[in-house]
């Protein structure tokens, strides 16, 4: 039992990372949405609309494979990963 | 059908269609030039994908409940991520997104965030947890976990709610592109995209719903990109015009500084039908405040965890790993498109508003306008308007109005393009509509079907009667969405944001302290259904009826107060009742843990 809760520990700080990640580009950063705007970021857009047009999305589709990367090497530590593969 | 064989080969198969589906694209485009006529490519290209998609339904046909409610449970990742893509991208996103980014700019780009954000917290909160539980429904969940017919029945009434707002929106849609593309009354072609959704799903549930949302995405990502990929070629913006349009989108800040927003008078726009709108907010700058754009976001992104339809695409995966991985497909494959959206508004704009271009109409006299075939077309649909206000005989930009929905399918008509375009666009647009009809009517009808009828009044109904209840019910339900949607009360956009206000509020805690939280017991999950779908429809039927609201919550994100509440309500009440019991306890921990059977054992 105490290796399932080491799992969940490890688990659970992985859950933690991610959200901060998360909610930095999908929160943090609009608060500053105005005076971000002035400047120009990738591409020549203005950094928010780049943001609101692919940045932002472009950083959860990294952030949801890597997530899914690291929890699999975790249930791999730990013995619990499925016998089956996809 | 040989099962295992049409797995094996998935690529090929949906290899071969797309193939096809280029194919049937250049003999319409030779049969134009050979002269077609415009409404024969319309209703050619509408009829031929849905009798593909019948065929893939017909072909999917099962008598087998686990194939008929979640596969088989056989759905490879990058497959079931297509699937999901076409099963979320609903008529709103495809239709009406462009539109709502092209006339409220940066306000309505929290849609885009929302909506794609809200993977991460599925991703990591829920998919693989719901996955390893092994359930068939959302409400399947809940009534396990929490244990108890009432908390299955509420959370069977919360994804109703939640869904039936969604899927009115959805037919809406497939009815205005029918009638559009076929020339027929919206009242009919309601009924029209309604069986053709039924097609897709009454014979194979699940198993029929995967394989035509694959080929629906196909489809339907075909036809957003290449309009926008031609135009930015054709107006010489640059050949991906993803990474170049930023000489476009300050081109299209100056314009605006030189024409300026001038307010219409209230007498004025009394005389602009219903639905339409003028350019009246910066395409680029920041004209929203840091909360109304976060609320937005944060609403749309705990919507996107808690709706059911969703929820069970990630039921179909081999194991608890796909399931994860499967999200990043997901997520990968709708961000194709939503970052297409934004270039999209971008062009389209352009195209009607610079002088300096052949299409721009801005400057141009009234006369000249209202000689131009699309316009009157789009004029006759009721999708455009064009006053002269001021009375100097020369169109300006507060004199030209347009429905949201034109903004994706009168462009490439504005910009010049062949008419086999829109056609396409047609089919795209039906596509994403009904691939997210199909999916939440399943949702609905499977809810009620496995968990009001098999888990509370019978549940010893053999498989053959359980899926013949299922199959009436949704035909049921479909015609009551057809019937609601015929009445337009909200627009598609609206209505879509609505959905997922109500499944935050009332399903976003229960399932998330559902797995995280082991204290969160039946009383609590209770509480925080009822009290937080009971709040958010008071909060919404309060600021429809002139109320002010607090903290600026709108009718648009309204669920926030609701899940709020939620959180209270069940933590509360979930503190002051007994904790749930051993076996419970155990059942947490056993989803905690990849490997090993599923908890439902099957």
């Amino acid at each position: 039992m105490s290796n399932a809760i080491k799992h969940w520990e490890k688990t659970r700080s992985l859950l933690f990372v991610t959200l901060a990640i998360w909610f930095v580009f999908s929160i943090g950063i609009f608060l500053f949405a105005a005076e971000m705007n002035e400047v120009t970021g990738p591409f020549g857009y203005p950094w928010t609309y780049w943001f609101t047009c692919q940045g932002s999305l472009g950083i959860f589709v990294i952030l949801v494979f890597w997530f899914a990367n690291r929890q699999e090497k975790i249930d791999e530590e730990f013995g619990f990963n499925e016998r089956e593969d996809s | 059908m040989i099962k295992g064989k049409f797995i094996d080969n998935l690529p090929k198969v949906y290899g071969i269609y797309t193939g096809g589906f280029i194919g049937f694209i250049i003999l319409m485009a030779i049969g134009e030039q050979m002269g077609m006529t415009a409404k024969a490519i319309g209703v050619a290209f509408v009829a031929f994908t849905i009798f593909i998609y019948a065929i893939i339904g017909w072909l999917s046909r099962t008598a087998q409940a686990d194939a008929y409610y979640v596969a088989g449970r056989q759905v490879p990742t990058v497959f079931n991520g297509m699937a999901t893509a076409a099963d979320w991208m609903s008529g709103a996103s495809f239709v009406a997104m462009a539109g709502g980014i092209y006339f409220k700019g940066y306000g309505y780009m929290a849609l885009l965030v929302g909506w794609t954000g809200g993977y991460v917290l599925v991703a990591t909160l829920l998919a693989p947890y719901l996955r390893k539980f092994g359930c068939y429904t959302v409400p399947d969940f809940i009534g396990t976990r929490y244990g108890g017919n009432l908390a299955r029945f509420c959370a069977v009434v919360v994804l109703t709610v939640a869904s039936f707002t969604y899927v009115t929106a959805q037919i809406n849609a497939t009815g205005t592109i029918a009638s559009v593309a076929l020339d027929i009354d919206f009242q009919y072609a309601v009924y029209i995209g309604l069986i053709s959704i039924l097609l897709c799903s009454m014979l194979g549930g699940m198993r029929a719903v995967t394989w035509t949302q694959v080929a629906q995405y196909i489809v339907l990502i075909i036809a957003y990109m290449l309009p926008i990929f031609w135009i930015s070629n054709k107006i010489g913006a640059g050949f991906f015009p993803h990474f170049m349009l930023a000489d476009e989108v300050a081109r299209i800040g100056e314009l605006e500084q030189q024409f300026g927003f001038i307010k219409n008078s209230a007498a004025d726009l009394a005389t602009v039908p219903k639905g339409l709108a003028g350019i009246t907010k910066a395409h680029s700058a920041v004209n929203a405040t840091p909360w109304a754009f976060i609320s937005l976001a944060l609403a749309m992104m705990m919507g996107t965890a808690s709706l059911p339809h969703v929820m069970m695409r990630y039921f179909t995966t081999p194991s608890v790993k796909a399931a994860r991985k499967s999200v990043g497909w997901s997520l990968f494959f709708i961000f194709l498109l939503y970052s297409s959206a934004p270039m999209l508004a971008t062009l389209s704009k352009l195209s009607l508003i610079d002088p300096t271009l052949p299409t721009g109409i801005i400057g141009k006299s009234f006369a000249e306008v209202q000689a131009l075939d699309w316009f009157q077309n789009w004029n006759a649909a009721n999708l455009m308007f064009i006053s002269d206000f001021n009375g100097n005989g020369t169109l300006e930009l507060n004199e030209f109005f347009m429905g949201g929905k034109a903004v994706v399918l009168a462009t490439p008509e504005i910009a010049g393009l062949p008419y086999v375009i829109s056609g396409l666009v047609a089919a795209g647009g039906m596509a994403a509509a009904m691939s997210t009809a199909d999916g939440l009517i399943l949702a609905i009808a499977n809810a009620i079907s496995h968990d009001v009828y098999y888990k509370m009044i019978d549940p010893k109904a053999e498989t053959a009667k359980r899926l013949l209840v299922a199959r009436v019910l949704l035909v049921v339900i479909g015609f009551a969405g057809a019937t609601i949607a015929a009445m337009e009360i909200q627009g598609i956009l609206g209505s879509v944001i609505w959905a997922f206000d109500f499944a935050m509020s009332g399903l976003f805690f229960p399932l998330v302290l559902g797995v995280w939280w082991k204290r969160a017991n039946r009383q609590g999950a209770v509480a925080g259904m009822v009290l937080g779908l009971g709040s958010a429809i008071w909060y919404l039927v309060w600021v429809r009826t002139g109320g002010s609201g607090f903290l600026e919550i709108t009718q648009l994100t309204f669920g926030i107060f609701g899940a709020a509440v939620s959180l209270v309500a069940m933590v509360v009440v979930s503190l002051m009742t007994a904790e749930p019991d051993a076996a419970t306890q155990r059942m947490v921990d056993e989803v905690r843990i990849p490997s090993g059977k599923t908890v439902t054992g099957k």
